[in-house]
């Protein structure tokens, strides 16, 4: 299963490569597969305003806000059990006992998770994942890439989804049926979640891609390190702000790097051994 | 904490002041009800007359343009200042409407007495997911503290329009830039049908 996926993305990234350079004019380093991520990026635009809008827009019309508050407790605190572990394997172990005394918490006294009542006294959720556990030991964000449905990530990102999705205990819950149900309830949920974000987004760019890209990018590097990333020191207007030059083809070592990065799960060189 | 009886031209700190345009501006939120009916032009006027006056622009923009700034001249800087402007207003506006009584904690402010360049950390609390974090990096200047830039989740504002503005200069120049901004400052508030976009 992980093979055919880590078989298909490599697949899926030299394809989007050759789309990059048949079509890429004054690229940025950090996407030498711009021309595959806009296509992708179209299409899950009209996938959105088709189906997940509009099915995300009557959800939160139709359901009261306690309810879908309800809904996004019951994921949240599902989502808590590895977001603890991720925090475990970023050497966090004060992070992880906070995220699963939050899971106790919501699955006892908030009524199967339905109440967040961890919050109320005062104790944070996180937000955690692979990605961000693998960018913690050290791997780069990796070239850009947009999935279907799935949306913005990066070749680290891209990794840390296989084991967010192998691991996710609701994509093992039994019968197959509710798993679904389930599956689309928490999809819509989230995207409801978003729909005042995306109006913003629509509201504030030039280019959506551009904007939700750089926006991406930004977000993860913050996540990665827990809102405090390293900083540049404030630039001053006058000088020159010193940046990576844009180049006008995708960056071979950049390319390279991502496939080298591809392949390294491959091999059974398990860091932790 | 109150606010003394002598009537000193003193600065406000710049967590208190932070806290008080927050509150101030959401508690007006609160009991407008044509800003809850979704007055648009109304959140614009609370922007411009509350929150605006706490902003260095200029810095702003220089900013966002980045390396091409040296490039305009006095009169494209002062037009790509005011269409930047128009266009964070407009989005802030956006972002204002959709608030629905979230609550706001302010952190503490770790800098000395002396710094003149602080951030001010606030976090937007909301049931069942991570605290959105909203941080204000601020500069002391004569008239009082300003905000430079904003990072919502981390995500520095300034920084996230720098490409997208380097694209537009590259393409068609400082002029075509200022064009894209006048242009999106003046289309529809929201999209009514918002088709594919060819991508040439």
């Amino acid at each position: 299963m992980m093979k055919l996926m880590l078989r298909n993305l490599v697949l899926v990234l030299f394809l989007g490569a050759a789309a990059g350079c048949a079509t890429t004019n004054g690229g940025d380093a950090r996407d030498p597969i711009e021309g595959f991520n806009r296509a992708m990026y179209s299409f899950n635009d009209g996938f959105d305003q088709t189906i997940g809008k509009p099915v995300a827009s009557a959800y939160r019309d139709v359901l009261p806000s306690p309810v879908r508050t309800g809904v996004r407790n019951f994921f949240g605190n599902i989502a808590d059990l590895w977001i603890g572990a991720n925090n475990l394997l970023q050497g966090k172990p004060m992070d992880a006992i906070s995220d699963w005394a939050r899971f106790v918490f919501n699955s006892t006294f908030g009524l199967f998770g339905f109440i967040d009542i961890a919050s109320e006294i005062g104790i944070d959720k996180h937000d955690e994942d692979f990605g961000q556990t693998f960018g913690r030991w050290g791997a780069g964000d990796g070239a850009y890439i947009v999935w279907p449905i799935l949306g913005s990530s990066g070749v680290r990102d891209s990794f840390g989804l296989i084991f967010d999705i192998g691991l996710d205990p609701l994509l093992q819950h039994q019968p197959i049926a509710a798993r679904n149900v389930m599956t689309v309830l928490r999809a819509t949920g989230k995207r409801a979640d978003l729909l005042d974000a995306s109006r913003i987004l629509e509201e504030a760019a030039l280019d959506k891609y551009v904007f939700q890209r750089d926006a991406y990018l930004q977000r993860r590097r913050s996540l990665v390190h827990d809102g405090n990333p390293p900083r540049a020191a404030r630039e001053t207007p006058r000088a020159e702000v010193p940046e990576s030059e844009p180049v006008g083809r995708p960056d071979p070592v950049a390319m390279e790097a991502a496939v080298r990065l591809l392949e390294l799960p491959a091999s059974p060189a398990g860091a932790g051994g | 904490m109150a606010g003394g009886a002598h009537a000193q031209p003193e600065i406000q700190a710049p967590d208190l002041l932070v806290k008080n345009v927050t509150l101030e501006v959401v508690d007006i939120i609160r009991k407008d009800k044509d800003i809850q009916k979704g007055d648009r032009k109304k959140v614009v006027a609370l922007i411009e007359a509350k929150v605006l006056p706490h902003f260095n622009f200029q810095a702003m923009t220089a900013s966002a343009v980045g390396r091409n700034w040296a490039k305009a001249n006095a009169d494209q800087k002062s037009r790509l200042m005011e269409e930047f402007k128009t266009l964070l207003v407009r989005t802030y506006s956006s972002a204002l409407a959709s608030y629905s009584n979230q609550k706001f904690d302010f952190r503490p402010l770790r800098a000395k007495p002396t710094d003149t360049d602080v951030t001010v950390y606030v976090r937007i609390l909301q049931s069942g997911s991570e605290p959105v974090t909203i941080d204000y990096d601020m500069e002391k200047r004569p008239g009082g503290w300003k905000v430079w830039d904003v990072r919502v989740g981390g995500i520095s504002l300034v920084a996230n329009y720098r490409t997208e503005f380097d694209n537009l200069i590259r393409e068609s120049g400082v002029e075509g830039l200022i064009k894209a901004l006048y242009a999106k400052n003046n289309s529809p508030a929201q999209p009514a049908v918002a088709g594919t976009q060819k991508s040439k």
